[in-house]
């Protein structure tokens, strides 16, 4: 399970993933050794968590995190992946990239301050990202006596809030990250509180039914010709799913081209098997020798995506400089390459209000803006709501070769 | 549970495959950086597996510092044969005869960071435009940070504050003539990970990582090796013990742990029982708070 995180510097997130971490067992000792030390020799008078991953020697002399980092924990039910955003710096670049791979977001609200600006643009991002579990952690309820009345006061704000999001899954859990209250352990201080702990709660979420075992995609990543006597005429489509279910004998067109086929095995290095579903990563022999190249998709016949040059897509732009006028970009999507220009700015996204900017369609670092686009050959795509991974791509500027934005496909 | 869901360790691999298969889809000279190690070698088998029947359509690439345990010698040499896949040698002692490198002086002196100079020799000269490595972002925080694709310019360096972001899993692989890449297709697995996929996929290892019988001394509360680069400081004693190692690196900086784990269950056991890291036994880690950043800087593995 990935999931991810972000807030500032004082609402008790480092605290919050030190305490999952630790209580896990999952930090060791020397680790703790190397921590303490370097508190004791700063003069600190508390192991601070944070150095255990703000690993970057400007990280450390700036007592700031200035990437997303990757921590890694499990249990004896389940292992998780957090990608742990910052709070400060290139806020919106760093939150969507943690939550462009989240199956949850954890959002951390102070029980005194309720939802703030930060907790709106944090659900926001979640919500345009379409990540499918949201659980709001109501920190620091020691300080406000574990009252049920002020926790009841934050779940009615940020409900009035998410009626504003699409968010299916949503979930409350008073905790002090703290004193370890409803953490890993069920508080004895608020048994007004019925729910699960947050440990419980992360361990048990349903999530293996938010890919999409329906609509059946299949980008090309490369073809498989081995050139030995033994597999003289073997053929095979290298690639990993990305959605629904594929069998042999499945009728299947080959996208953008249109040709069609059937499949005539699925192999794996363990032999063949009976049906590739996402996320596998597999190889696919069709019965007919036709022409499939990398960037290609193959799907079934009988559920086709969409196949265009003018895109309606929501940008969230990540590079220094704006876009220049009328300048070319490198798109990718899933294995496909094209070039492709924005024709026009729709309106740019207020993100902590949610409002629609129509006067000022001028896209600066962090902005988050929906644009119409024209791309030089057909993509195949589905819209992001429906496939989070045929429907996203990134702009790669072609002067400086960096990612200068990340899109979903709104249609 | 879903019918369709995959275990963890499934959808690691699946994801390593589909990393491994980008990197030959979008560059013409890729590379697998072998050292030997465990993590190596479960690159090299996801490799295998990604373009099975095929064979690997990289060589690889070893870099020897002269300071090497015969057994990761032999296991290298085994493995390229059955593979039938090109090997590439980058040789320190090579680069310190031609000049290119100096040797460190003093009783912790290794050849550790010369690795880097012939590394980015082996590259240049083989015109190798991605190297894939095995490193994991849970084995030191400098590679928390690490991207998948991390690009390196053409002096091999990384820049740890300028990174391209990295969405979903869409990988930008555009260069400049003379730029590389590093690619990480095990980035999110954990050393259990590795060990629990090892015993999945019954990998063949090198026998260092089985308890034997061993000389040793110890050192900085670790066991090194006894080899004909050890010199030994007053006080220290050269003991027999029964011992294995959790990381393999250059002989002179690859401590071991006093162990009676012969069996790989008898591995995953002893390490998810474990309370401390596995890099703890590598000296080239201690020598600052950020060694690790310092050298990849450079161009480091």
């Amino acid at each position: 399970m990935r999931f991810t995180t972000a807030g500032s510097v004082d609402d008790g997130k480092s605290t919050l993933i030190g305490r999952l971490l630790y209580d896990s067992k999952s930090i060791f000792e020397d680790q703790i050794e190397a921590v303490k030390k370097s508190s004791e020799r700063k003069g600190l008078a508390h192991v601070d968590l944070s150095l255990l991953t703000d690993g970057l020697r400007s990280e450390r002399e700036q007592g700031i995190t200035i990437d997303v980092a990757y921590r890694y924990f499990a249990t004896p039910k389940r292992k998780f992946i957090i990608a742990d955003t910052p709070g400060h710096i290139q806020y919106t670049r760093n939150m969507v990239t943690g939550a462009s791979t989240a199956n949850l977001a954890l959002v951390l609200v102070d029980a005194r301050h309720g939802v703030i600006e930060q907790t709106c643009r944090h659900s926001y991002i979640a919500s345009l990202l379409k990540i499918p579990h949201v659980i709001v952690c109501i920190n620091k309820m020691d300080l406000v006596n574990y009252s049920e009345e002020a926790y009841n006061k934050v779940v009615e704000q940020y409900e009035e809030l998410a009626s504003k999001l699409d968010i299916t899954d949503i979930r409350f859990i008073p905790i002090s990250a703290l004193n370890g209250d409803n953490v890993v352990n069920k508080s004895t201080n608020m048994n007004w509180y019925t729910g699960s702990s947050l440990l419980d709660t992360l361990e048990t979420i349903h999530i293996s039914s938010d890919e999409n075992h329906l609509d059946a995609r299949f980008p090309v990543q490369t073809v498989i010709r081995p050139h030995q006597d033994e597999y003289h005429d073997y053929r095979a489509y290298a690639g990993r799913v990305a959605g629904g279910v594929f069998r042999p004998g499945d009728e299947i067109t080959v996208l953008p081209s249109g040709l069609t086929s059937k499949i005539k095995s699925i192999n794996t290095f363990g032999g063949t098997i009976d049906e590739a579903f996402s996320p596998m990563s597999v190889s696919i022999s069709l019965e007919d020798d036709i022409d499939v190249s990398r960037g290609d998709m193959i799907v079934k016949t009988d559920n086709q995506p969409e196949v265009g040059q003018d895109l309606d897509v929501l940008l969230c732009w990540m590079a220094t400089k704006p876009p220049r006028p009328g300048a070319k970009y490198y798109l990718k999507s899933t294995t496909n390459e094209v070039m492709a220009i924005i024709k026009e700015v729709t309106y740019k996204i207020d993100i902590n209000t949610m409002g629609e900017m129509v006067e000022d369609t001028n896209i600066k670092m962090n902005d988050m803006a929906r644009v119409r686009m024209r791309i030089t050959r057909p993509l195949v795509y589905d819209e992001y709501r429906k496939n989070r991974i045929t429907g996203s791509l990134i702009l790669i500027d072609d002067a400086t070769n960096e990612t200068v934005a990340a899109g979903t496909i709104l249609a | 549970m879903s019918k369709y869901s995959l275990t963890h360790l499934q959808e690691l691999e699946s994801e390593a495959i589909y990393v491994i298969r980008e990197v030959v889809a979008q560059f013409d000279r890729p590379a697998i950086l072998f050292s030997g190690g465990k993590d190596s070698i479960v690159v090299t088998h996801l490799a295998r597996k990604a373009f099975w029947p095929a064979r690997i359509p990289m060589p690889l690439i070893h870099i020897d510092t002269g300071h090497n345990f015969i057994e990761t010698m032999e296991f290298r040499d085994n493995l390229v044969d059955e593979l039938g896949i090109q090997l590439i040698v980058g040789s320190v002692q090579q680069a310190i005869d031609k000049g290119r490198a100096v040797e460190e002086q003093g009783i912790n002196a290794s050849r550790n960071e010369l690795q880097i100079v012939s590394l980015l020799d082996a590259i240049e000269e083989h015109k190798i435009d991605a190297a894939i490595g095995g490193a994991r972002r849970d084995e030191e925080k400098a590679r928390a940070k690490e991207r998948f694709f991390s690009h390196r310019d053409d002096f091999g360096q990384w820049d740890p504050k300028n990174q391209r972001a990295e969405l979903w899993n869409i990988f930008n692989g555009r260069k400049r003539m003379g730029e590389h890449f590093r690619v990480f297709p095990i980035s999110n697995w954990t050393e259990m990970d590795v060990w629990n996929y090892i015993l999945q996929e019954n990998i063949p290892i090198p026998s260092l990582y089985f308890a034997h019988e061993r000389e040793a001394v110890y050192r900085d509360n670790t066991w090194l090796p006894n080899s004909d680069f050890l010199v030994l400081r007053e006080g220290e004693k050269i003991e027999k013990k029964l011992m294995r190692f959790r990381t393999l690196g250059d002989i002179t900086i690859t401590g071991g742990i006093e162990s009676e784990a012969d069996t790989l269950e008898k591995i995953v056991a002893e390490i998810s029982a474990t309370r401390s890291t596995e890099r703890g036994n590598r000296s080239d880690d201690k020598r600052s708070d950020t060694s690790m950043e310092d050298r990849k800087k450079q161009g480091y593995f």
